[in-house]
Order: structure tokens, then sequence, then C-alpha cells
């Protein structure tokens, strides 16, 4: 397969391969590099890369992906309490299911376009969410979220003599413990292959012909060309994609609840790709990175912090400017992210990513060719 | 993208970076291995992480666990006026900070959801080298960080959460709890509903479809049922439903005389409000004058369900009015600093801080297990419950419980709850295994 | 018999709810092709009109009491509102109908904010890609719903009724039931009566002005109406007003049923953008329709009786209505062919 990849794409590749595996080094001036906001970057990175492929390509926006993730999550958790604390299971079943719940979902949904897709996608995940909270609760275990016991089978795990003694086990993948950095490498590296394999399907016929999709379906239909199954396949291939990403949350934390799967963790991967910039390559990692830096980091500054980070000031300007600045952070990290959204999309329509094209744009058309210097793959 | 060009330098570069930033965190860990437990406390300071809901329906209550966590800081280094330290019955903490360390402390959002608040504690763990987590608005919430921080080895101070799985079938060594829970609620309310309503009564309960609601409903359906109450119906409502007129019409003609909304938030406020609008509260059914009760009762949340609350029985940890000598200086001490008073939760919250402080500066470590052991046990006065105890069994404090009931004639808007009875603690007292669970070792971490 | 009679009239009110917010909804669909993810915030902003007129009616004149003291040991505050103070009994009655107050003032206030929206960014976005306009109004519905947090809490606030709507009318004799069966508060009876006067007035504005004509043949085909020299676009700004308008009276009114938060806007966000898809894109009688039938279908169904049957079925009727209606019908209930299908 690599043979026939281009040499850019190559390059790209190493290097967004490069920059994940460096993240913990990377992203530690920025307050980011701890073990799970990078585990969290790159699972999210999963899960916007999938959703990329359908609503990137095809245009058709699913309101649903988070039922996928939740899912793939649900499934990991009963991997291990059934199977094995191994990820690898985990993740596979996690990802099979994910793909098998799309299927469903899509076939039925993909009778609609437009709006009506995106509703009746929403339909069923807030569908999957309200029973998993409430009915579902013996499978799901409700509010509490299903948990990992004592008292699990792990049938594998026994036939193969490995006893974990009288303290709650967590996921090992042979041995080394899924959480702290080996679970974020773990997650990187999936992270990675997920990366490539996006990319093999942006430049293969088959994502020539979702991009078709997009651009005017109307027009292939005519040509006697059926769509949907194309676009079937985007929508399973996608759900895969979180279903993994759902796997892997429960790899790196084996907890798994119902709020992974509402209407706003749907809304939460649109945004990411949205504001990363979709149909990229790149973009919904960016975004999801950045969606889930203000999360952790923004809503962490409080009142303390922000006195003394502005301790340099004259008493009487420091008061205000905490004040100011207290409107943005910590409680009001929402207020942030709800300004940048719109910022972004107002000035950038193309996401982050055509910010990032921009500079890069600037600086060739400044100093004249020398743009080879700049790595496309700088933040994930 | 067409420009890069590989050339053999970079390429090694990059290889190096790759190979740093794999390095790089391997000794950071390998240093945290030779600490003897999860975050010890190196230099002059401990740090202590305040996991509250900033955001969503519990932010105010978030709020005001924070404001209780700052006082308490403040108390335990030695500000302020030293608020319920001048009460409490351990005279271990000095006002110098915990073990000679001055305190200081990280905060994030919980959201009231599993998933951000493990990752808000997290952070606090991983980045910030917090050694205790605490805080919290929800049951749901308070389980998921517990289990988090029994794994990663730290001590898990919960804040408020209310449902019996917290300190039963989810217990967990490393977690604590000062809170009280459904089983207290009821233990206390049934006698003093008794007392008011007779011991002829028909209840129908609008329960909130979720662990905390099953809970609740059990622990009075329990209780009032031993009274001889029946219980005509008990109805699952979805959370956050809004309106629930569809669920309060079919009580109209149901034949039941009391209403148990086993509701808590803006379900409580919503679901009380239009109970109230249907004319519940004024009804007389079997020659009866209709009854609502509210067994968690919080007060910020009773402000937003107004003059509804009037006259409706229900249960509370702590509430500001409460005349004991510890009550009036943690009054005293928040009110002045902040011109309003505590509610429960940050009474609770507070309390926990102290507990914490105290518990390390008895034990002269901050090791998880030391640190459990000083609380196991530990027998307190002075933080405004009367004699309590931190049972050893499921780390659940045992104490007096509050039956409060809205106020006819509040003189503030602080003031809508007045309290009717303070159940003493040996009546809402319950054998350990009866909420079943496991507390497993204690895990100090790496 | 009565349940059921009940459970229509609870249908109603809610429906009345979800048809209002979506009717807006649906308009700027039809003549602006936008979604507005921000119409649960202008429903919610219509709600903080309420609790704003509430707050400035009853203004507090604070004066310090000496001889009492609070149990934090500062002076007692003696506050009495300014309007009581200064018109006595008026004062106070004015002070008990803050709820229909509001109305006034959220009729211009609303109006303010849905022509500034529309001037300062939406009219930016109607060229654009759904996904943007989405992503923009998101964005914006978060700014608005942190502001109003940041001013009133988080928590709800109480917006009682006027005393005369608190009661309960013996609806069920009129229509001969026995006395006493079939009862229902009178402020319910009155958001289902000013949501149907709301809806009546909007079909009649756009049905019989001249106004209304060219926005309904922009509706249908907006590029012949500018050619004929119609300045549509000042038109839309005007639409647009008026549907925040109609969200912000249905969020004022509502006040007495649902304690207003800074948060309720969410909640009826998705609830009313399956409402207007079940209807139709881009159709008002189909928004109506749905609206009302969505409300009384979701009573129906957390009846007892059908939740014995069905468990759960409550958590999911609308969803599992909107799927079933969307593959039986692709358009909705009166859905026009072509709109927002792509």
């Amino acid at each position: 397969m690599t043979t026939s990849m281009t040499k850019s794409d190559l390059l790209l590749l190493l290097c967004f391969a490069a920059a994940v595996l460096a993240g913990p080094v990377l992203l530690a001036p920025i307050g980011a590099g701890y073990p799970d906001l990078l585990q969290k970057f790159a699972i999210f990175g999963i899960f916007a890369l999938g959703f990329n492929i359908l609503f990137g390509l095809t245009g058709y926006l699913s309101f649903g992906h988070a039922a996928f993730l939740g899912v793939g999550s649900y499934t990991a958790v009963w991997t291990f309490k059934l199977l094995s604390m191994n990820p690898i299971p985990a993740i596979l079943l996690a990802t099979l299911l994910g793909g098998l719940f799309a299927a469903v979902i899509g076939f039925v949904s993909l009778r609609r376009t437009g709006i009506y897709f995106s509703i009746l996608t929403l339909a069923f995940a807030q569908m999957s969410y309200n029973l998993a909270y409430s009915v579902l609760t013996p499978v799901t275990n409700g509010e509490t979220g299903l948990q990992l016991a004592q008292s699990d089978p792990r049938v594998l795990d026994i036939a193969f003599g490995r006893d974990y003694g009288a303290v709650l086990p967590s996921s090992d993948l042979f041995g080394i413990s899924m959480t702290g950095y080996p679970g974020f490498y773990f997650c990187g590296v999936m992270l990675i292959l997920c990366f490539f394999v996006s990319m093999r399907i942006f430049r293969s016929p088959f994502g020539m012909m979702l991009r078709a999709v997009k651009s005017n379906q109307n027009r292939l239909n005519y040509t006697g060309l059926n769509t949907r199954p194309y676009a079937l396949a985007a929508f399973v291939i996608s759900g895969m994609y979180a279903g993994l990403a759902g796997g892997l949350l429960a790899v790196t934390d084996p907890l798994a609840g119902a709020e992974r799967m509402q209407w706003t963790a749907s809304g939460e991967v649109v945004l990411m790709t949205i504001l990363g910039g979709s149909g990229t390559l790149l973009g919904p990692v960016i975004g999801a990175g950045a969606i889930k830096y203000f999360e952790n980091i923004f809503s962490a500054f409080n009142e303390g912090v922000l006195v003394q980070a502005y301790s340099f000031l004259p008493e009487g300007l420091q008061h205000v400017m905490v004040w100011i600045s207290s409107l943005f952070v910590g409680e009001g990290w929402h207020l942030t992210l709800g300004a940048l959204f719109m910022i972004i999309v107002i000035f950038l329509p193309g996401g982050l990513m055509e910010g990032f094209n921009r500079i890069r744009a600037w600086i060739t058309g400044r100093f004249g060719g020398g743009g080879g210097s700049l790595a496309p793959a700088a933040a994930e | 993208m067409k420009d890069f060009k590989i050339n053999r330098r970079k390429m090694l570069q990059g290889t190096a970076l790759a190979g740093a930033g794999i390095a790089a965190p391997m000794v950071l860990t390998s240093r945290a291995f030779a600490a003897s437990y999860t975050n010890e406390p190196k230099g002059g300071t401990v740090t202590l992480g305040f996991n509250v809901p900033q955001t969503g329906a519990y932010a105010d209550e978030g709020a005001d666990e924070l404001r209780a966590y700052q006082l308490a800081v403040e108390h335990i280094n030695g500000e302020g006026d030293g608020g319920m330290l001048n009460t409490f019955s351990s005279k271990a903490l000095k006002g110098n900070g915990i073990n000679g360390k001055k305190v200081v402390y990280v905060t994030g959002d919980t959201q009231t959801k599993s998933d951000a608040a493990r990752a808000s504690a997290k952070r606090m763990i991983e980045k910030d080298g917090a050694i205790m987590i605490t805080g919290g608005s929800s049951s749901g919430v308070a389980i998921a960080v517990q289990g988090l921080c029994q794994d990663a080895g730290v001590i898990f101070m919960a804040g408020l959460t209310h449902s019996n799985d917290t300190t039963g079938k989810d217990k967990r060594a490393n977690g604590f709890r000062h809170f009280f829970n459904t089983e207290m609620s009821g233990a206390a309310l049934g006698p003093v509903l008794k007392n008011a309503f007779g011991s002829e009564r028909v209840a129908y309960h609008l329960t909130a479809d979720y662990t905390w609601g099953w809970s609740q409903e059990g622990s009075i359906k329990k209780y009032t049922e031993e009274l001889g109450w029946n219980t005509s119906a008990a109805v699952r409502t979805p959370l956050g439903a809004g309106d629930f007129s569809q669920y309060i019409t079919p009580v109209l003609n149901s034949g039941a005389d009391v209403l148990v909304l086993n509701h808590y938030g803006r379900d409580m406020v919503n679901s009380l409000t239009q109970a109230v609008q249907f004319g519940l509260r004024d009804k007389q059914v079997n020659g009866k004058d209709f009854a609502i009760v509210v067994p968690l009762y919080s007060r910020l949340m009773a402000q937003g369900a107004g003059e509804n609350v009037k006259g409706i029985f229900g249960s509370t940890n702590w509430h500001w009015s409460l005349q004991d000598e510890g009550s009036k200086a943690f009054v005293k001490s928040f009110g002045q600093k902040y011109g309003f008073p505590p509610s429960q939760a940050a009474h609770t919250t507070y309390c926990q801080a102290i507990l914490y402080a105290d518990a390390c500066q008895r034990a002269e470590t901050f090791r998880p297990s030391g640190v459990g052991a000083a609380l196991e046990g530990f027998k307190f006065d002075g933080l405004g419950n009367g004699p309590t105890e931190y049972r050893a069994e499921d780390h659940q404090c045992f104490k007096d419980v509050l039956v409060v009931k809205g106020k006819e004639n509040p003189s503030s808007k602080f003031d809508v709850l007045e309290v009717v009875e303070v159940t003493p603690r040996k009546q809402v007292e319950y054998p350990a295994e009866l909420l079943g669970g496991e507390l497993g070792p204690y895990n100090d971490g790496a | 018999m009565d349940a059921i009679v009940l459970q229509i009239l609870n249908g109603l009110d809610k429906g009345g709810a979800y048809a209002l917010i979506a009717l807006g909804l649906t308009i700027i669909f039809g003549t602006l092709g936008v979604v507005n993810f921000a119409h649960g915030a202008l429903f919610m902003l219509g709600a903080f009109c309420a609790v704003t007129v509430k707050a400035l009616l009853s203004l507090e004149k604070v004066a310090l009491d000496p001889t009492q003291t609070t149990a934090w040991g500062t002076p007692l505050e003696i506050r009495t509102p300014y309007v009581e103070a200064w018109f006595g009994d008026f004062g106070t009655a004015m002070l008990n109908y803050s709820v229909p107050i509001s109305i006034l003032i959220a009729i211009p206030v609303m109006l303010l904010i849905g022509v500034s929206m529309e001037r300062g960014l939406i009219r930016f976005f109607y060229k654009r890609p759904h996904a943007e306009q989405i992503l923009v109004t998101f964005g914006l519905a978060i700014v608005l719903q942190e502001i109003v947090k940041s001013l009133f809490g988080a928590n709800p606030i109480p917006q009682p009724a006027p005393d005369a709507a608190k009661g309960m009318i013996d609806f069920g004799v009129a229509i001969g039931f026995q006395a006493g069966n079939v009862v229902y508060p009178a402020w319910r009876l009155i958001y289902f009566l000013f949501s149907v006067a709301i809806i009546g007035g909007v079909f009649a504005f756009l049905q019989f002005t001249t106004f209304g004509m060219v926005v309904r043949a922009g509706m249908a085909d907006r590029e012949t109406v500018g050619l004929l020299g119609i300045d549509i676009d000042r038109r839309f700004t005007i639409v647009f007003g008026m549907a925040a308008v109609v969200a912000g009276l249905a969020g004022a009114m509502y006040t007495p049923i649902l304690s207003p938060d800074y948060h309720m806007g969410m909640d009826f966000l998705v609830l009313s953008f399956v409402v207007v898809v079940v209807g139709g894109m881009g159709s008002l009688g189909g928004a109506v329709v749905a609206g009302f039938t969505l409300g009384i279908l979701q009573s129906f169904a957390s009846m007892n009786e059908v939740k014995d049957i069905l468990p759960g079925i409550d958590q999911i009727i609308i969803y599992l209505i909107a799927v079933v209606i969307l593959l039986t019908r692709p358009r909705g209930l009166m859905g026009r062919k072509g709109v927002m299908e792509h």
C-alpha cells in the first residue's frame, strides 16, 4: 500500500506520528503534557477523524455519533468484565459493535438526506441515551456508569492463569498497565493508525466517490449509480472509529457512563470537526485537541491563579483584570468556548486548518519558497 | 504540502525528538515510583483538589462548595477567624497548615458528568499533584470519582452525595462521606411524617429515573410502610423532564393523599412548583389534607421553588439556623466573608476539608492508608451536627439528621426552611452490612 | 376518561410551547434558510425578560436595622420594594402581575435582540453551509446563556403567576364531566389560549398583510421576488425579529410553569428541532400541528397504564415518533420538496 503513497503524504504521516509521539514534550509548555489529557486528545482525535470521513467527505451531518462512542465503551467494559483485562479484545469488539450499530442506524437513517437525516440520527442517539440512563440499567448501570468489580468472571484471564488478587484490576497490555503514559502511547499509536487509514480513504477512488456524493448526489443518481452503499460504507467506517474511540476511553479508564451518548456529546464531535476544518485530514484532530484543552485547562483557572498571574500589575488594575478574566475562565470557560466558535467560523470558515494554511501562505509569500521548514503537524 | 522534501537530517531530528518524547515521561514516572505514595508532598506546601460543578444545573451549589473550601483552607492555614476549628473537638490542627505544610489548592469543573469529573480529577492528580480530591454535587459523579481515587491512590472526601451506594454498594477504602444518605433520610422522616399526617395514608411517589431516585424511593417506602402507610404508585420520571404535568395529573384522582417527590435540583423545583400549581397542597382527599413530601431538601434549590415550599416536609444534612456553637461559628465566618449564609453543600465540604486536614495531622502523614486509619472510627463534635462518628466499616459519618419544613413567614430570601426536628443519631443508624459492598484494601498508589 | 382529558390538556399546554418555538424556527428556515441553533437561547432570553421585570419591580430599598443582627453578626437589612414604597397597594399589584407585565417589555426587547442578531451576525451566513450556521449560532447560544448565568446565577428563579391565575378551573363541568374531576390550573389554560392567539396572529399576519404576502412569496422563491425589485432583505430582518419575539413571548409566559434558569434554552433546542422536522421543514402549519401532536402523545406515553406495558416509553416517545414519521413521510407531515434536503 505504502508504495502508492505520494512523498508529501508520507512526510505528513511521519510528521504527524512524530508530533503525536512527542506530544508529552511538545504540549508540556502549555500545561497539557499529562497523561489523561494526552489520552483524551488522542481518543477524541480518533473520534473526530472518523466523523470527518462521513461529514467531511460525504456532507452527511450526523447528530448521533455519540451513540457509537457509548456502544464502544459499554462493549469494552463488558469485555473486561467477561473475557479479559487485555485491551486488544476490548477494542476489537468495541470497534466491531460500534460498526454494527452504525450499520443498523445508518441503513435506516440514510434513507433520508439533509436535515431529515440529521434528525433521524439524533433521534436514535437520544433514544439510546435515555434508555441507557434508565430502563437499560441492568446492562449499563445507569447514571453511576458501568464499572469493573472484583467478582467479574474474566474467563480468558482465568484460563491463562492471570489473578488480580484482592484489588480491582486495571487493563493491561501483556503486563503494561494502560493508565498513565503507556495508556497514552497505546492511544497514540491507534491515532496514528487511524490517521493513516483516513489518509488512504481520502486519497482512494472510494474517497473520490464520497466527495462526489457531497457535491452532487442527484447527478450521480441520474447516471444510474446508487450512492447509498457508498454513504453507508462511510457511515459504518466512522461508526467503527467512534466505537474504537469509545473502547479506548474504557481502556484508559474502565468506566462507561450513559452521558457519553447524549446529544451534547454528538454535538461536540461536530464542533471539533468544523472547528478544526472539516474535510481536511488534520483539522478534526486539531479541533478535538482545542476543545478538550479548553475543557480541562481553562476550567481550572480560579481566582487564586488569576490573582497570581496579574500580580505584576498595580492592585486596582489587578482587581479589574482578575474580574474581567474570571468571566472567561474557571466557571466561565463555556463563554470562551462559545466565543471561540463564533470567532473561528466568522473569520476562518475553513476552521483552524484554514488559519494555519493562511499563515503558511503568508510566510511562504513573505520569505519566498522556504515553506518546507514549517511542520504541518505542529500540534494535534 | 508539495514543498516538503524529506532529507536525512530532518528525519533524524524528528526521530530524536520522538525518542525524547517517549523517554521524558519515563523519567517522570520513574521518579514517581521513587515516592512511597502517590503525590507525596515534598516541598513546603500540600495540594488539595476541589472538584465541583461550575457549569450546568448545579453550578450555584458548586460555587458555594468552592467558597466553603476557600474558607476551610484559610482556617487551616491560620488565616481568618478560624471558624469551626475553634469549636471542633479535635485540637490537632494548629493553624500552620497540615503537618507543617501550607495548604494550596487547585479547582476543576465536574460539569455534573462522570467523564468530565474524572478527567478533572485526573488532571489534579497527574498534573497538579493533588494529594486529596473532594467535592461534587451528585452521587453518580461521587461514585465515579471515588473509584478513580481508589485506582490512583489518593483520598476522596465526597461532597454532596446522598445515594446509599456511595458508602454502600460502591464504597471504596479511599473514599469517605460526611453527608447523609437516603436510608437516614427515610429513618428520620418516617416518625415525623407519622406525627404530622397520621398512620393511615396512601402515598404516591414520583421518582427521578436514576440510581439516586430509586434509592430514595426505596428508603421512603420502607420506612413509611412500616408506619402503616400504603404506596399506591411509584412512577419514574425522566431526568430533566421540565414539565411534570403529565405525571402530576394522574395523582389528582388516584386516591392518594400524600405525594412524595424523589427529585433533586431542578427536577425538584419544577415538580414541586407544578404540584402546587395543580392545587395539591390545598387539596382534600379521603377527608384529609393532601400532603407533599420532598425527602431531600436543599436550601439553595428551595429558594428556586419560592413560596411553593411553604409547609412542605423534607430532610437536610445541616441548616444555617442551627444554634449550636459549631454552626454559629461557621455561619458567622462564612457570612462575614461572603455576605450570605452557607448552604448544606458548603457545610459538608467545609467539614470534609477540616476532617481530612485533622486526620493527616493526627496521623502525621498524608499517606492514604495512614489518613484513612485516622479517620476510621474517629469520634468528634463541634462541626454542627452534634457528636459524630466516621464509621470504620463503611466510611460513612453518623450524626443527627435534620427534618425541616418550608417556612410560612420567611424573614429573608435565605430563610426558607425551619428545623422541625433534630433526629438523634441512634435512630438513623443501620448495620453496615445492610447496604452491601466491599471497602477493599487502601491504595497508596505508586 | 377524565384521565385522558387531563392528559390532552397537559399535551396542549406543552404543545403550545413546542409549537411557538418551532414556529419561529421554521419561519427562519423557510425564509432565510438558516439553521438557528440560538433559537432555544431566544426562548430563554424571553423567560429572563420576565425575570428582569420582576427583579426591577422588586428592587428594594435597604435600610439597616442596628438593633437586630443576622446570624453572621452584621446589622439586619430591612428591605422594602420601591414600588410598594412609592405606589402602595398598586405597587404590590404590579409585582403580583409581573409576568403579564413582562410581555409588554419582552416584545420590544426581543424585537431588538432579534433584529440586531440578524443584522449583526446571521445575514453574513445566508450563503454559508448549514454546518457553519450551526457552529456560529451554537456559539452564540453558549455566549448568551453564559452571560445570563453570570448575571442571574445557575439556579432556577421562581416566577409565580398572578394570584388571580393561581387557582384551578373546573374545566370538566363545561364539557359534561362531574364537578371536581377535570380541574386544571388557570395559568396553564391561559398559556394554551395565549399560544393559540399568537399562532393565529402570526398566520393572519402572513396571510392578510402585503408584508406577509411578500414574505411568503420570498419563502417560495426568493430570487424572483428579488428580481421584482422588492427589498427582501429588509423584510427578512423584520421576519427574524418577529421569530425572536414569538420565541421570547413563549418563554416569558412559560415562567410560572417552568422556573427559568440559564440552561432552559438548550433543553428546548433539540426538542424544537425535532418538532420542526416532524412538521416538515419550512411549513408553518406543520410546525404547529407537530408541536401539539407531540405534546399530546408525550403526555399519553407518560400514563402509568402505557408505561406498564412499555417501560421507558415516555423517555423516548418524541424521538420514536420522529423516526416513524420521517421514515413514512420523507419530508415530515407537511414539508415542501427540496427544502433543507442537502
